[in-house]
């Protein structure tokens, strides 16, 4: 389904601020598979998510998805197959327009845009029905402006809009990290809802260590722009924190230093 | 007096088509758009040029619009293929239009290349088109006895410009907030709000920017050329201070009839464009006042239609305060002694 080979990529090259982001990365998930990503800051999944999405091209390597290189296909193309959930809740919706028109946008992801009314009645009972699976009540405030939401709110609605059509992948960044613990965990499990629902092919980072090893199929450990731990569907079934920090231990000789890991334990 | 409004109003609905464009940038897209300035003569010059050259002033009217579109399409190309800063791209453009203005009003002249004017005093226009027909109708007569009956002595010329013109910029107004609501107008108004966003669900960001800028000139060039018409000449300085006023019908507009909604908002537009012509005309009426002094009088009109919705609000809300705390306040008399909170 997606498959990144050789991935290179450095940021400001022949400066003192040059930064090896991704070294050598090679990654493939079959569809289905839901892994999630885990790594201390600057250790590369961010940049490795917009290597994905299309926001950033790497300097060496090829991506692709369902058999198609998209390496140098921009963004907007390639977006047609790609859901994205931001860790900003602000990030993944237009504030100033109303719920329904919001959904109407993200309608229109694998469709050409044309001079068809963007919320139709048809459309409009997709969008309730959609909505109230959600049970945030939202469904009796389609026309409120989107800006007038809570984060919780905003980000549960983010999600909805990123998996509508479902795409051939879901990318989450941190996607519950700026949420309080109860709308976390509310986002959390709505996450794997809709990934199961339509058995979504699904990228994941977070920080949240627990919420690594519950959530998903696989999981992968970044570090310095390498990927230096695959764990197997198999292995994960059994896994456990300690077990993780154990590993990164004997990889990398160094004890881990994160203090969100370490605090979420 | 009646008449100088008349003629305000009679002008301020052509302008409103331009602050229409205005709002589209501005507003919409987000983009403090500069072209205007060049591309409101633009219109003028080419409409004017072309009935000049005996073409149908219908015709040249409709390619004035499109020789908008093409501008604000550059200013979008600069902005979103080059890379070129919002306001630097629509300086450009602006300063450019200035001498392409010139050369195509140089188009009617073989003594020069380029010309600053032309006069159509004796063309045909829209508006002697739209006379010919109306005076066919007769409403003038029958309007003009209704006002004679309220005692008034100096009567309009016509009332065609203003029907008509009304009718035409309130078809321009629900078209825009039909398109708006589109998949495509969706698309723009997001593009406007969270490119970022937008781009995620697959839009083509640099072809909507490209194609609303587009639309946004067209529009006010499409003014441009009715007020050449009306006006009976193109001026290559017409244009000189058009974004100042767009954005001042703009901000008039939505400071009295609120933008809640784009249905809303594209009406304040309109009301504020012929609001703003009437107050301008008003003031010049002021013995102390004179001609020059207009663009001092529609930077204070800004200011003040910025600054009274927020001073409102910060009243309103202050009111609210105090009812509120006035109401606890009778809460906490009401309580039993020994329940109430020490302070």
């Amino acid at each position: 389904m997606l498959k990144l080979q050789h991935i290179h990529k450095i940021f400001n090259e022949g400066t003192p601020d040059e930064k090896v982001a991704l070294n050598h990365i090679n990654l493939t998930l079959e569809a289905g598979d839901f892994v999630t990503i885990i790594g201390s800051n600057g250790a590369g999944k961010s940049t490795m998510m917009n290597m994905i999405s299309g926001a950033l091209t790497p300097d060496v390597g090829t991506i692709t998805i369902n058999g198609k290189d998209v390496t140098n296909l921009p963004e907007y193309k390639r977006s047609k197959y790609i859901g994205r959930v931001f860790q900003d809740p602000m990030a993944g919706t237009a504030p100033t327009m109303t719920i329904q028109e919001n959904l109407a946008l993200a309608y229109s992801r694998n469709k050409s845009r044309g001079l068809r009314s963007g919320v139709s009645k048809a459309r409009k009972e997709i969008f309730l029905a959609a909505l109230e699976s959600l049970n945030l009540n939202l469904e009796n405030r389609l026309n409120a402006k989107v800006g007038l939401l809570s984060g919780g709110e905003r980000q549960a609605l983010s999600l909805l809009m990123a998996t509508f059509t479902k795409p051939d992948i879901l990318l989450l960044d941190e996607h519950t990290a700026a949420l309080d613990p109860s709308r976390a965990a509310l986002i959390t499990s709505l996450t794997k809802e809709l990934v199961e629902k339509d058995s979504l092919t699904t990228l994941m980072i977070t920080h949240d260590m627990q919420q690594a090893i519950d959530l998903g199929n696989r999981l992968i450990m970044m570090d310095k722009g390498q990927i230096i731990l695959e764990v197997s569907p198999e292995e994960k079934k059994n896994l456990t924190i300690e077990d993780l920090m154990n590993e990164f231990q004997r990889i990398r000789g160094e004890k881990m230093v994160s203090d969100r890991a370490l605090l979420s334990t | 007096m009646f008449t100088a409004l008349f003629g305000s109003v009679e002008q301020g609905i052509i302008y409103a088509i331009m602050a229409l464009g205005v709002y589209i940038t501005f507003r919409v897209l987000d983009f403090p758009d500069l072209t205007v300035d060049g591309s409101f003569v633009t219109g003028a010059a080419t409409a004017a040029t072309m009935i000049t050259f005996g073409y149908d002033p219908l015709i040249a009217t409709l390619c004035a619009l499109l020789a908008g579109f093409v501008a604000g399409s550059i200013t979008g190309i600069l902005h979103t293929k080059a890379h070129i800063n919002e306001l630097l791209a629509g300086i450009l453009m602006m300063i450019a239009l200035y001498s392409i203005n010139l050369r195509i009003m140089g188009l009617t002249t073989e003594n020069a290349v380029g010309r600053p004017n032309i006069p159509l005093s004796s063309s045909d226009t829209v508006f002697t088109m739209l006379h010919d027909f109306w005076s066919t109708l007769g409403i003038d007569a029958m309007l003009n006895n209704l006002l004679t009956a309220t005692g008034l002595t100096s009567l309009p010329r016509t009332w065609g410009v203003i029907i008509v013109m009304f009718i035409v910029v309130f078809i321009i107004k629900f078209m825009l907030d039909w398109f708006l609501k589109t998949e495509y107008g969706l698309a723009l108004r997001a593009t406007g709000d969270n490119v970022k966003m937008i781009r995620s669900f697959s839009a083509n960001t640099d072809n909507v920017k490209i194609f609303a800028l587009g639309l946004s000139n067209a529009l006010v060039a499409l003014s441009g050329a009715l007020i050449a018409q009306l006006n009976k000449f193109a001026d290559a300085g017409m244009g000189i201070g058009m974004i100042v006023i767009g954005l001042a019908s703009v901000i008039i507009g939505e400071a009295i009839f609120g933008k809640k909604t784009i249905v809303r908002a594209t009406l304040a537009v309109i009301f504020g464009a012929i609001i703003y012509r009437v107050v301008i005309s008003l003031a010049l009426q002021v013995e102390f006042l004179d001609t020059g002094d207009l663009k001092l009088i529609t930077a204070v009109v800004v200011i003040i239609a910025l600054v009274i919705p927020y001073a409102m609000n910060k009243y309103k809300e202050k009111k609210r305060r105090a009812k509120r705390r006035a109401q606890l306040m009778k809460e906490v008399t009401a309580m039993p002694e020994g329940e109430k909170p020490i302070a």
